[in-house]
């Protein structure tokens, strides 16, 4: 089939109605938010409209800098958690029988069918001292006596990242089906080891699939509010918790709207950064 | 436009709320097809159940009309609702029980339909407190429950009960307390004032409320869950993963009596007090409706149904009551309150939150 350049303008009508959806629960609300968060706030009551700085004026103190930082800092650990889990479990799962791969595909799904509350009560009673993890060490002899294990920096990875994990196969999945298996045979034939192989062939093969996953899960964790703040200390509390704070309970929107667009912008620079990165990799 | 918005933010807040948003998407259920009828809003969950069950029901036998009773999530996320739907022009719910610091708030933009006493006569029932008004004096809410929040331990984890607040900052509760996440709905700083700096006075200033912040700082050490979800740290005590904290005392009691190794204690400095009030918002057009719900509301006789099934101190004279001194224990207490400085998070929100934030996540 050839395809040929839109001629008419009703040739552009398959695009009209996914960017009336865009511009509608996009593009709107969004603009709605940069509006508000440049409003007066009225203390003690709700906002009135204006064109004032002091909303991202209040954002710029250390405080807010530590969260953000945090913030940044958990998305980007849990998306290299994800990667580094992901990329050999979805390539043996590649390579495992057809049924073997369904099993495994339909239960991961599975988990997508899940709240984030529900996994993280879930994730919360597994590491708690009274029903968790722990006793099942105790019977077995290796610790004295159960531990909370929550809340902690580990708990709120371990059920971030577990909730991010099936995206991450998802992603990877068709890429890894796709790749040509006389690649890791000819590597093979040449005497690499099974390890070196799937090194040296299988990831750099990979590369752009990789970035998009990392990009995708990154973006996925920096929005999470709930799982920080039910597995977490308040030092683990991202700035999406603080900004459903203010939204919420303070009911200082444009606050709120204020963070959430620095929030939005700094993930996108970072988006930029790394496309930009491994573009300038691929050059080479 | 901020309609839309709006839309936004509750998504968060039926993910944030869990179970009560999921159930306020679902809801309003509407309980009979009558001619007149109101929209009630009520915090979801437990309370909502039994209002219906045991109000809700007898209040439309009486008066013929029917009530869809709307859950609405608690703190302020409902404020916001209402208000941005008021300016829109539409009302989610005409009449909505809402604490006093929303009161408060929604009193700076005239949110709250003004009630014509004239046509609320068991008013005079109320103790004189839970009548709120307007700075120029026109009634903006009546008192509708009010409940005690309490220091609860786990009875299996610790035998004797505790007998002051300052029992939290003792050095052998480390990481065993839950206590409440935000500034404006915890009132830890009131504790903090009555029970270490001489009554909730010293917070008038900007260095008593820095000061109790000071001291509320060492308390961290001891606090595993800063809870904002109730759900989260009511199962904890009741496992005694978290065997002590601040909670609701009629929640717990009705816990303790299912079986539940908990127990509520009013410390020796006072419970908190803290109180709901009927508001109508100004977008209803319901307001006939609304004052002789209000008025149903305001009999003794219901209240004393609320303070059997629902658990809540009543907000009319203890004297107008037929609850035995048993039953009113259940629900009170003779130690003096502590009544939140509701004025501070009006007038210093934004600086309470901010240094309320530092404290416990810096």
């Amino acid at each position: 089939m050839r395809r040929e350049p839109p001629q008419r303008l009703a040739d552009y009508g398959p695009l009209f109605f996914p960017a009336g959806m865009l511009t509608l629960f996009f593009v709107v609300p969004f603009a709605t938010m940069i509006a508000v968060s440049f409003f007066q706030r009225q203390q003690g009551g709700f906002y009135t409209p204006d064109f004032v700085f002091d909303n991202y004026a209040r954002f710029l103190s250390l405080f807010f800098g530590k969260v953000l930082g945090f913030s940044l800092f958990l998305a980007i650990a849990v998306a290299i958690a994800c990667v580094v889990l992901g990329i050999p479990f979805t390539y043996l799962l590649a390579r495992s029988k057809r049924r073997i791969q369904v099993i495994w595909l339909v239960a991961l799904l599975c988990i997508l069918s899940l709240s984030e509350v529900m996994i993280g009560f879930a994730w919360s009673t597994l590491f708690s001292r009274t029903a968790g993890l722990t006793n099942l060490l105790v019977w077995l002899g290796l610790v004295s006596q159960p531990q909370a294990l929550t809340p902690s920096f580990g708990a709120v990875m371990t059920a971030m990242t577990y909730q991010a994990f099936p995206y991450t196969v998802l992603v990877i999945y068709p890429a890894l089906v796709r790749l040509d298996p006389t690649l890791t045979e000819a590597a093979r034939t040449l005497g690499a080891s099974p390890i070196k192989a799937f090194f040296t062939v299988v990831v750099p093969a990979l590369r752009n699939t990789i970035l998009a996953t990392l990009i995708m899960v990154f973006i996925f964790a920096l929005g999470s509010y709930l799982l920080p703040q039910l597995l977490g200390r308040p030092q683990h509390w991202t700035l999406s918790v603080l900004i459903t704070d203010q939204a919420v309970y303070q009911s200082n929107m444009p606050f709120a709207a204020a963070m959430a667009v620095f929030l939005v912008l700094v993930s996108l620079a970072l988006v930029g950064l790394a496309l930009y990165a491994g573009r300038q990799k691929e050059a080479k | 436009m901020s309609d839309l918005f709006n839309g936004k933010i509750s998504r968060r807040t039926v993910l944030g709320a869990g179970l009560a948003g999921a159930s306020m998407l679902a809801m309003p259920a509407v309980l009979r097809a009558q001619d007149k009828s109101l929209k009630v809003g009520v915090y979801g969950g437990y309370f909502k159940d039994s209002f219906e069950k045991n109000i809700f029901a007898e209040f439309t036998k009486a008066t013929g009309i029917a009530v869809e009773s709307v859950a609405e999530p608690t703190g302020e996320a409902w404020l916001v609702q209402l208000e941005q739907a008021a300016r829109a022009g539409a009302a989610p719910a005409d009449v909505s029980m809402m604490s006093q610091v929303a009161m408060l708030k929604g009193q700076s933009t005239d949110l709250w339909a003004p009630l014509d006493m004239a046509k609320i006569p068991n008013s005079k029932n109320l103790i004189e407190r839970f009548v709120n008004k307007y700075p120029d004096g026109r009634v903006a809410g009546i008192g509708a429950v009010s409940w005690y929040i309490t220091l609860v331990s786990n009875t299996d984890v610790f035998k004797e009960a505790p007998t002051s607040w300052a029992d939290m900052w003792a050095e052998d509760k480390a990481d065993k307390l839950g206590l409440l996440a935000l500034v404006s709905n915890s009132f830890l700083l009131e504790v903090t004032a009555k029970t270490f700096m001489g009554g909730t006075n010293a917070l008038d200033t900007d260095e008593g409320i820095v000061k109790a912040l000071e001291k509320l700082a060492e308390l961290k050490p001891n606090v595993r869950l800063w809870y904002r979800d109730e759900a989260q740290f009511e199962q904890a005590l009741k496992s005694g993963e978290i065997p002590m904290g601040q909670y609701y005392h009629d929640v717990t009691g009705l816990a303790a009596a299912d079986g539940n190794p908990v127990r509520s204690t009013f410390p020796k400095e006072g419970g908190i007090q803290d109180s709901g009030c009927w508001a109508i918002s100004r977008a209803s057009k319901k307001t006939e409706e609304a004052h002789t719900f209000i008025n149903y509301m305001c009999q003794p006789e219901v209240q004393a149904v609320l303070s059997r099934k629902v658990g809540t101190s009543p907000t009319v004279q203890r004297s107008l009551l037929d609850l035995t001194d048993e039953e009113f224990a259940a629900v009170s207490s003779e130690i003096e309150p502590i009544i939140p400085r509701y004025d501070l998070y009006q007038t210093k929100s934004d600086f309470l939150n901010q240094k309320w934030t530092e404290m416990i996540a810096g």
